[in-house]
């Protein structure tokens, strides 16, 4: 598998010439039963990488395993243009927060409590609320800043939780799609937001996702998670006409990918 | 002390401030309420409650543990308190451990926790017949607290709200969701854990004066009326550390005329807060 864009000579089966994220033979125990094994995947800037897959194949374990969450074994490493290996930071945009509608906990609050250690209920460093402002307008959400968080529609709070993922700017960007709240407007948004940042800031980015149409519209590459592990990976082309992804999609599902495919061709070439 | 008494001679020269034991109430009062209105906010927004409750039936337990180690080492003279605050932090650890295993909802686990230490208590402390000497817990009383509790309190007032400052701001993220926190660098666990034991010892430390019964409704009611009006952190926090203490004092005040218990007293008005405070939600809409 190797990648056109690298050039990083500690990086074996690919190469970049800025950086790249590696993951080495993650596998997941949890009481003795295995969820994941024998995961391999390489990552890198500017490349949004889709994690699909059947429910309960492991796709949540495997970003919480990534976070830190939960122990496991094989390593995470990311290398940096000087050949350098670290652990790479990470920003998380997660599925939902735990509040309810009527939580008086503001986004100002929430990234306060991110930001600084004086508690949030004694007041603000002046700086606070510029910095947040800049942050938020990566997302295009400035006019959120002094709204509650139970509030928000689903897409103003993902936008928010991208925005706080986004700062500071992380070395790799993990995304979990939301599947409840938002519509698919909202969501295509999302996709668009995110695919524009990726080009901006050079971000390598891991999306977990359940929308198949948009995954290939805007993913570089595709893992696909089943059996516990990943069984096929690639560019989405690679990935949807493959057999064991047909297998848990759907043909039909396949036939109307590679329809869309010649169609999207077809309108790249008119243009 | 003096300092104290004569302070509150100049301030508030009235009848009923001139005993000694009101003075003692009043400085606890203004100590405790506080410290409810704080951590309650936490509770609320976790909706802990439940677990708050638990912590106060498991002050049953304790005291009667230090019974039986007080029959077995008289020598040692050890006071209710220290048995009561093992006993609470050890059960709220317990709880914790056995929430992660993960096997079944988490008030299904405190419910458990706690039903077996309340009958564990009444077991011990039943047998022989000799309940009554322990029922002043149930109620509470505020007037009874002596200059060397308030020292303890004092102590405890000061820790708390230094501990509370430096880890709110972790433990609300945490709060909100785990995994984020943890991509910031955040010991989701150890937070947790801290933040359970203090609600412990707070809890445990009052249960005398306030009583078993009524402990987490001062916990959790100024923290959801303070909710029904409060539109940001601060505000929640302020609304919530004020109606605490305006029903501390108008509670202390009213049942010293009343002749009846200070605790409930206390969370009577705290009621009557929330009631007013869901008034005004329901007029003013949420914005």
């Amino acid at each position: 598998m190797k990648h056109p864009k690298c050039v990083n000579s500690e990086c074996k089966t690919c190469e970049c010439n800025l950086c790249c994220t590696k993951i080495n033979n993650f596998g997941v125990k949890r009481s003795g039963i295995e969820i994941l094994k024998d995961v391999n995947l390489h990552i890198h800037c500017g490349d949004l990488t889709a994690v699909i897959g059947p429910n309960g194949a492991g796709k949540s374990t495997l970003l919480k395993a990534i976070l830190g969450e939960i122990s496991h074994t094989g390593e995470l490493q990311f290398l940096d243009a000087n050949n350098g290996i670290t652990r790479p930071s990470m920003g998380y945009v997660p599925q939902k927060l735990d509040l309810d509608s009527t939580s008086p906990t503001s986004v100002l609050d929430l990234f306060a409590a991110a930001h600084t250690n004086i508690p949030i209920w004694v007041g603000y460093p002046k700086r606070i609320r510029e910095g947040v402002r800049e942050s938020l307008a990566r997302t295009h959400g400035e006019h959120l800043i002094n709204k509650r968080l139970g509030g928000l529609s689903g897409g103003e709070l993902q936008r928010v939780l991208l925005a706080l993922a986004l700062d500071p700017i992380p070395h790799l960007l993990l995304l979990d799609e939301p599947v409840s709240g938002i519509d698919q407007k909202g969501l295509e948004l999302f996709y668009q937001t995110v695919s524009t940042l990726r080009k901006n800031y050079d971000l390598s980015i891991i999306l977990v996702s359940h929308d198949l149409n948009l995954v290939a519209e805007y993913a570089d590459r595709v893992a696909f998670v089943n059996n516990k592990t990943i069984e096929c990976c690639g560019t989405p082309q690679e990935v949807f006409t493959n057999e064991k992804v047909i297998q848990t999609f759907g043909l039909d599902w396949s036939n109307r990918f590679q329809k869309d495919e010649k169609d999207r061709v077809a309108n790249a070439l008119m243009v | 002390m003096h300092l104290w008494y004569s302070l509150v001679d100049l301030l508030l020269p009235f009848e009923w401030m001139q005993y000694g034991f009101m003075k003692n109430a009043l400085l606890g009062v203004l100590l405790v309420t506080p410290i409810f209105g704080l951590l309650g906010t936490m509770i609320v927004n976790n909706k802990m409650a439940f677990f708050s409750d638990s912590l106060g039936h498991s002050a049953l337990t304790g005291i009667a543990i230090g019974v039986i180690v007080g029959n077995i080492f008289p020598f040692l003279e050890i006071k209710p308190i220290w048995s009561m605050l093992a006993f609470s932090v050890l059960i709220t650890i317990a709880i914790l451990v056995v929430k992660e295993a993960n096997t079944a909802s988490t008030d299904t686990i405190i419910g458990v926790f706690s039903s077996t230490a309340v009958a564990l208590g009444l077991v011990i402390l039943t047998r022989n017949g000799g309940f009554n000497k322990y029922s002043g817990y149930l109620i509470g009383d505020f007037l009874n607290i002596s200059p060397s509790d308030l020292l303890t309190l004092g102590i405890v007032f000061l820790l708390v709200i230094s501990l509370w400052v430096v880890i709110f701001n972790k433990l609300l993220l945490a709060s909100m969701n785990p995994s984020l926190a943890r991509s910031r660098g955040i010991k989701v666990k150890r937070y947790e854990y801290l933040f359970a034991i203090m609600m412990a010892v707070i809890v445990t430390i009052s249960i005398q004066w306030v009583g078993i019964l009524i402990i987490s409704s001062l916990l959790i009611i100024p923290a959801a009326s303070s909710r029904n009006i409060a539109k940001n952190m601060r505000q929640y926090h302020s609304y919530s550390v004020l109606i605490a203490l305006i029903s501390g004092l108008s509670g202390l005040i009213l049942s010293y005329f009343w002749g009846t218990a200070t605790g409930a007293t206390i969370v009577l008005i705290t009621s009557g807060f929330f009631a007013l405070t869901f008034v005004m939600k329901l007029r003013l809409g949420q914005g």
